[in-house]
């Protein structure tokens, strides 16, 4: 027998029960996503760990100092990281002022029609052209049309051209933040435009266009497909010249003509070898190559933030 | 007479004209400048010019040698056998079979994560959780190629005793999880994009966060989140050292994921790796896989930038 009483507090018990079981829902799922974000955490933590304790034997100053050699034990990283070093040096000297100047002209300068519409799309075309079409490029272009070889110079102005995109969107991103009282307090006493940029527009966006270049150049350390497909050595036994002399003129640039290997080259060589003790110098070559790339991120992730806490127009 | 004497007599003019010489001194520097960077700006078009003259120059040597009938529907790819075949569809086969298997990887636990971001995450967890993410995007690619080859293959092979060393499982996996911060960073824009009114209608029914999340906020956001599925789909595409290393060099006409297969990027790696004179067939053979992969890695692009503009335009 019901009374209207005890079926409304049967209705009630039953929207309890759903609540709480709406609630059991929302508590399940937000274990779930915080699982699936820690795949990607997990990963690169094993990723880090398998690296380090694979490549821990090889963890010596030789291993940094040495050739390479047809024997694991004794072969070395010298010549990768500084090819690594003499390349990215290129592509700094080419993307930088590029991008920056790209970045500056799109934001500040250009005027609103079609032919501005056209390198916008251009520029965020690029950012998904896979990295292995710009090795493609250089092949044809750097090395057999224009005849610079497989040489320093071809590969820094390869990973120049695949980190431009980002070093473009970075530095338009931070002139964008910067408000228009910045510009018009400089216009009114009497800049021009190029005064309100280099004095005002750099200045103020120098940290965020340092975040875009620091990630930039963290990709091109990385980046093997496109500097393989130039045909890059992978054994190489000698150092290109070097780019300093003690006598005038004090710089040399031989070196952008010199044969060359990469670190992550490198690594792929050791990798890509039926031999098991090459695979250990890999790791400690991978383990090298993460760390740098995890600092160089690191570093613009928190600068970002710096940036961010600290502006206060 | 000195030229002080001068400007005292006659202070004006000089003054005036003095200001014109330096305006056009001014303007003409600014104009220079301008130039300057307008040239920088324009090294983009160069590049994406110089990208299509490059392959459809190479390629079309290559279609000089093999009608493109062949080049789509052969399924063999040994261009640098004595009997060469010349379709590329096994190596489209391998390209499509490891990108699905990221796909099925990156697209559930990114979809979450990002609904999980947009919805769930308490501020200080979203700080903490979106930069790990960007550094998970940060490591090379070469890296996760050993991580595929040396330790997701061999744990695979616990569970699959029959697994090659060199197959498309384990890369694809790799892959997926390399997609993920992707994917997720780009639903989760769109997700947040969607209007907090929405969100709190749904609030006001007495909906929980998990309902609006899944029945207000994700089908509000859906061109959105397509279009970032469809940009993982484009980045797996065009991934390189991952499948180059750890899926074989093989191309292999076959979906078996458990077998090993090259993909396009694999075989321009491959080649590229050789010492192939230039001009030879073997050498334009890698640009005309590159023009493939190109129109593949263009047509999801665009297809993922229209996705995109649709969920703009739809607040």
């Amino acid at each position: 027998m019901s009374t209207p009483e005890t079926s409304v507090l049967k209705n009630l018990d039953e929207v309890r029960a759903m609540i709480r079981r709406h609630k059991l829902n929302d508590y399940i799922f937000s274990i779930v996503g915080l699982i699936a974000l820690m795949v990607g955490l997990l990963t690169l933590l094993t990723l880090f760990l398998d690296l380090v304790m694979d490549g821990y034997p090889r963890f010596s100053q030789e291993f940094l100092t040495n050739f390479p050699s047809r024997r694991a034990g004794s072969a070395g990283l010298l010549t990768a990281w500084v090819g690594s070093l003499l390349v990215m040096t290129v592509t700094f000297v080419t993307a930088v002022p590029l991008g920056v100047a790209a970045g500056v002209y799109l934001e500040e300068y250009a005027p609103k029609n079609w032919f501005t519409d056209l390198i916008e799309i251009n520029v965020s075309n690029l950012a998904g052209v896979p990295s292995i079409i710009y090795g493609l490029l250089a092949l044809g272009l750097f090395v057999y049309i224009l005849d610079l070889g497989q040489s320093i110079l071809t590969a820094g102005l390869t990973l120049a051209l695949l980190i431009l995109p980002v070093v473009i969107v970075t530095t338009r991103e931070s002139i964008r933040a910067i408000p228009v009282s910045i510009r018009e307090g400089a216009y009114a006493v009497g800049a021009t435009k190029w005064q309100v940029v280099s004095d005002h527009i750099l200045h103020y966006s120098f940290g965020g266009i340092l975040t875009g270049i620091i990630i930039g150049m963290a990709r091109a350390l990385g980046e093997t497909a496109p500097v393989i497909t130039i045909g890059a050595l992978t054994f190489i036994a000698f150092l290109p010249p070097a780019p300093i002399m003690a006598e005038p003129p004090f710089l040399n640039f031989e070196w952008l003509q010199s044969g060359f290997t990469v670190l992550p080259i490198q690594m792929f060589n050791w990798l890509s070898r039926p031999d098991h003790a090459f695979h250990t110098n890999a790791a400690a070559t991978g383990a090298i190559i993460i760390m740098v790339t995890l600092l160089m991120n690191g570093t613009a992730i928190w600068l970002r933030y710096r940036i961010r806490k600290n502006i206060k127009w | 007479m000195s030229m002080a004497t001068e400007v005292l007599n006659n202070p004006l003019e000089l003054r005036i004209s003095d200001r014109l010489a330096k305006n056009f001194r001014r303007h003409f520097k600014e104009r220079v400048i301008e130039f300057i960077l307008m040239m920088a700006a324009l090294s983009a078009v160069a590049t994406t010019v110089g990208i299509v003259a490059i392959l459809l120059y190479e390629s079309a040597g290559f279609f000089a040698h093999v009608s493109i009938v062949d080049f789509l529907t052969d399924t063999q790819w040994t261009p640098l056998f004595e009997d060469a075949h010349y379709g590329i569809l096994p190596l489209v086969m391998g390209t499509l079979v490891t990108s699905g298997i990221a796909l099925m990887v990156a697209v559930p636990l990114g979809t979450i994560a990002a609904i999980y971001l947009s919805e769930f995450a308490s501020h200080r967890v979203r700080e903490i959780c979106k930069p790990i993410l960007e550094l998970l995007v940060g490591v090379p690619t070469v890296v996760f190629g050993y991580f595929a080859l040396l330790f997701v293959t061999p744990m695979l092979q616990k569970i699959f005793p029959e697994l090659p060393g060199f197959n498309m499982l384990g890369p694809g996996i790799v892959m997926g999880i390399m997609i993920i911060p992707y994917i997720s960073s780009m639903a989760e824009d769109a997700m947040r994009a969607v209007p907090m009114s929405m969100r709190e209608g749904s609030y006001a029914m007495g909906a929980t966060r998990f309902q609006t999340a899944v029945r207000v906020v994700a089908p509000a956001a859906t061109s959105g989140i397509i279009a970032a599925y469809i940009l993982g789909i484009s980045r797996a595409v065009g991934e390189t050292m991952v499948v180059a290393i750890a899926a074989g060099q093989q191309p292999t006409m076959t979906i078996n994921p458990m077998e090993g297969a090259a993909t396009i990027t694999a075989y321009i790696v491959q080649v590229a790796m050789g010492d192939l004179p230039h001009g030879s067939i073997g050498y334009q053979s890698i640009f005309a896989a590159g023009l493939v992969l190109a129109f593949m890695t263009l047509f999801f692009n665009l297809l993922g930038h229209l996705a995109r503009k649709k969920y703009r335009e739809a607040y």
